[in-house]
């Protein structure tokens, strides 16, 4: 954080000591760095739709094996998780942190009148609307707008990416996505871009400019902020050369720096398997399973376990029934992953998806998922869910 | 700048607003016109219906549409295998359409309409993978988008594009679909607020029936429609769908909606509440006349108010429109706007739901601002994009690779994008012909800027290249392209 501060002071240096520094470069100027609070949600974006029961499997369901002749993952495959339910062959990873008290499993998650189209369903997940309202930011990013009013710490939400996700997108504060420190870094280091910084600081601009220009003073201190942090204590464990292994070896090395980040968002997919399911879900659970396991590792060595909490969605389970394809189609309640070394309720938190209860053929949600969000946002971000969500909701107990 | 507007950054202002973005062949007469001359010369050009596009596959369509024998009962009957096929074309073809109108909006005099239509895209969200409905509800927004919002309001709602988006087709009698109801109130008529849940209820009871069929054409279903007794606003009886419209239609609060609307996307996002009721009332009394009350707007003297001018950030559409416009190049690899467009988050025909794109500052995050500042200088040099997008799995339909492969890439994550583009430098360049040297950097400048620009050009002038006119030319265009004033217009 020392050496952030100095680069900054360097690059503000050129304009010399009369240059008022605005109020938005001056966050990274205090020594509180960050909000108080050491917990860090990790938020992993299974997109495209992942079927849930294949995922976790109900391994005594006649339904199941009847509905799914071609698709079905017989009982002796699965991981048992006990004697109702087995996970996915590849998670064996997964199933480690089972074992080890270190795994949640919510069933049944969705919520009430889904919608089957991905874009939309994906918009009401990282907005957190209901199904027939629109937002134009997501909770995370709203997070980042109740923690921090009047100042500007985007580096607090992070999204491994190229672009930015609508869940880290507030109304008045957005977060920063990268897809690698060092690169976010070089592109930041062109001199045009801070002697516009530089010259656009000088004067009081209005809206919009006034806000291009902390946009670009954010993204310009932030990019710096985030190389230098990633280069503190880099994680040495080998992890696979898949997009989600270095995604997640980026987000370890940055969780046991000094960095203030307190939410990691990263994708996985396509899990949108209408045709040769199989193999296309496989291959993915195997890159998961490959990644998670030197994440948790890291996390573990570095003592950090139990205060990080990883949690998976998807923005639809898929439908019972199997497809004439090799497939199945966009469904509806899927199931989330909870994955934390500091979980108070661990195993399968709720019961199995009743498949003898369904709505033309999908499984009906019990569990609204904003449920989930508002017990992540106070009980482990310490936020004010309330005013994040816009809706008191009943919170779990799983931390 | 900011003390006495001319002419020319008044003209500038129009040609952002009632198009996209000044010509580059215009350059000689901004400062010349009269805006009221430009306005009623931009108008004319956009009088005519335009020439409807139609670049789906001839196969794909004699499949889908084709007289008889390929029709209805065929299409159900078709393998997965083909379906499928079908599919990839389709979505094939609306990236086709994508980048003709974008063409389109680039090259056409008819500026005024195909912004309205751009307008009207946003307004009338929908989002199908059919290039057959999606083209067709195109054609219709470009063929109304300048005459009466009654007519647009009845063509939209029974288009085949719309049925589908909000569920129309699946509107029966007993078993109501409110999708189609909640929103043509909500988001295209009056807004939230100004009716309840039962008037949604009723109303979507008056749709029932409503169905498109293959051939993308508006199809009633009269055993689906239900024939009860509704109340809607006030009026009771066996109301059918186009009574609902007219009835919203008499409600000043629905022009006061659109109006609020066309205020904030054409004028200002901060809304004069007094001069968007005047407009909105003489909307009303003119019977929805949109070509009125454009005219209203862009003659009256406030719309050259400086608070106007450099207001707004850039739509993604826009912004690289008005770029094309003003540097005029060949783009050797189209697609590539493609990717453009959904880096910087509005793919047109992809709305992010059916409230359209929210615009202003939602457009700009760390990411899309570093890109648009880069891209300028990406596509003088030829050069890569490096950012990649996210998949859109509506489109991709789990064919994720099969996709990157057909755009010649081995994988995602071969992740860069060339822009390949030649830039008509010799043109361009041109237009300076008659300007000092001393004073290229000003013209440049304020051709490009419509923001008084922070940095001067002594801060400048170590990035430009002063080798000889023509690159000095070059390069002050490619830099002033990647300033944060560059995003506004």
């Amino acid at each position: 954080m020392l050496i952030n501060r100095r680069k900054f002071l360097h690059l503000g240096s050129l304009a010399t000591g009369t240059l008022m520094l605005p109020k938005f470069l001056k966050a990274f100027d205090s020594p509180a760095y960050g909000i108080s609070g050491n917990k860090v949600l990790v938020v992993l974006q299974l997109s495209g739709g992942n079927d849930g029961l294949n995922t976790v499997i109900p391994i005594r369901n006649d339904i199941y094996y009847r509905e799914r002749p071609g698709l079905a993952i017989t009982k002796d495959k699965a991981l048992s998780l006990d004697t109702e339910a087995g996970l996915h062959p590849s998670l064996s990873n997964i199933k480690a942190l089972y074992d080890e008290g270190n795994l949640a499993i919510l069933n049944n998650v969705g919520y009430p009148n889904p919608d089957r189209s991905h874009f939309r369903s994906m918009d009401i997940w990282q907005s957190a609307s209901s199904s027939d309202e629109y937002l134009n930011s997501g909770w995370l990013g709203r997070y980042l707008d109740a923690q921090c009013p009047g100042c500007s710490k985007p580096t607090q939400v992070l999204e491994m990416d190229d672009m930015l996700s609508l869940a880290l997108s507030g109304e008045q504060m957005k977060g920063i996505a990268l897809r690698d420190p060092k690169r976010l870094y070089e592109t930041s280091q062109d001199p045009f871009f801070k002697d516009s910084l530089l010259a656009g600081m000088r004067e009081q601009a209005e809206d919009p400019t006034s806000y291009l220009y902390k946009v670009m003073a954010e993204t310009l201190s932030g990019a710096d902020y985030i190389f230098q942090q990633s280069k503190l204590r880099p994680s040495v464990t080998v992890y696979p050369n898949s997009e989600i292994g270095k995604n997640l070896k980026t987000i370890a090395s940055l969780i046991s720096s000094d960095i203030n980040t307190r939410v990691y968002y990263v994708s996985l997919g396509s899990f949108d398997t209408h045709v040769g399911q199989q193999a296309k879900q496989e291959k993915l659970f195997i890159d998961l399973n490959d990644a998670i396991k030197p994440f948790t590792d890291d996390l573990k060595s570095n003592h950090r376990f139990e205060d990080v909490l990883m949690m998976s969605f998807s923005e639809f389970g898929r439908r019972v029934g199997e497809n004439s394809s090799g497939g199945t189609d966009h469904g509806t309640a899927n199931n989330m992953f909870l994955i934390s070394g500091g979980l108070k309720n661990k195993g399968l938190l709720n019961g199995m998806p009743d498949l003898s209860n369904l709505t033309e053929g999908d499984l009906n949600q019990q569990l609204d998922f904003k449920r989930v969000y508002a017990t992540v946002l106070n009980k482990w971000l310490q936020a004010d869910d309330y005013k994040i969500l816009g809706k008191k909701y009943e919170y779990l107990n799983f931390i | 700048m900011g003390y006495m507007i001319g002419n020319q950054q008044k003209n500038q202002h129009l040609w952002w607003r009632a198009g996209f973005g000044p010509p580059a062949d215009q350059v000689h007469e901004l400062s010349k016109l009269k805006p009221e001359s430009l306005f009623h010369s931009i108008l004319k050009a956009s009088e005519k219906k335009p020439a409807l596009f139609d670049v789906a596959d001839p196969e794909l369509k004699e499949r889908v549409m084709g007289n008889g024998q390929m029709a209805a009962g065929k299409m159900l009957a078709l393998k997965p295998e083909e379906r499928q096929m079908i599919r990839k074309q389709s979505v094939q073809d609306i990236a086709k359409l994508n980048v003709r109108w974008l063409q389109e909006m680039t090259t056409s005099p008819a500026q005024l309409r195909e912004k309205m239509s751009l307008f009207w895209h946003g307004h009338f969200a929908s989002k199908t993978i059919n290039i057959l409905y999606d083209e067709a509800l195109l054609n219709i927004i470009r063929e109304n988008a300048l005459d009466n919002f009654r007519d647009l309001l009845f063509n939209v709602s029974k288009s085949a594009s719309m049925i589908q988006f909000l569920n129309n087709n699946q509107n029966k009698k007993g078993h109501p679909n409110e999708n189609f109801a909640r929103e043509l109130m909500e988001l295209f008529t009056i807004g939230r607020g100004h009716y309840t849940e039962t008037d949604v209820k009723e109303s979507a009871r008056a749709f029932t029936g409503w169905g498109a069929n293959l051939q993308g054409e508006y199809d009633f279903r009269p055993r689906q429609h239900d024939d009860g007794i509704k109340t809607f606003f006030g009026k009771t009886g066996n109301l059918s769908g186009e009574d609902v419209l007219e009835i919203l239609l008499a409600q000043k609060q629905t022009a006061l909606f659109i109006t609020g609307k066309i205020y904030r996307y054409f004028v200002n996002e901060t809304v004069d509440e007094e001069r968007v009721n005047s407009l909105a009332s003489r909307f009303y009394d003119s019977g929805y006349d949109i070509r009125a009350l454009m005219i209203s707007i862009f003659t009256a003297s406030w719309f050259f108010d400086q608070k106007n001018i450099g207001s707004q950030i850039k739509s993604p559409v826009l912004w690289m429109v008005g770029l094309r416009r003003q540097l005029p190049m060949e783009i050797q690899n189209p697609a590539v706007q493609l990717i453009i467009e959904r880096l910087l988050g509005q793919v047109l025909f992809s709305p992010p739901n059916v409230a359209g794109w929210p615009g202003g500052k939602h457009w700009i995050d760390s990411s899309s601002l570093m890109l648009r500042l880069q891209i300028p200088a990406l596509i003088y040099k030829s050069d890569v994009i490096l950012s990649r997008p996210k998949d859109d799995d509506d489109v991709m339909m789990g064919t994720r690779d099969q996709v990157f492969a057909r755009n010649g890439r081995k994988s995602m994550n071969a992740g860069a994008q060339l822009f390949q583009a030649k830039i008509f430098w010799n043109e361009y360049i041109k237009d300076f012909d008659k300007i000092k040297d001393s004073e290229i950097y000003a013209a440049i400048r304020d051709l490009l800027l419509q923001r008084v620009l922070p940095m001067n050009e002594n801060e400048m002038i170590k990035y430009i290249d002063e080798s000889n006119r023509e690159a000095r030319i070059q390069s002050i265009t490619i830099r002033l392209m990647g300033t944060p004033e560059y995003q506004l217009c």
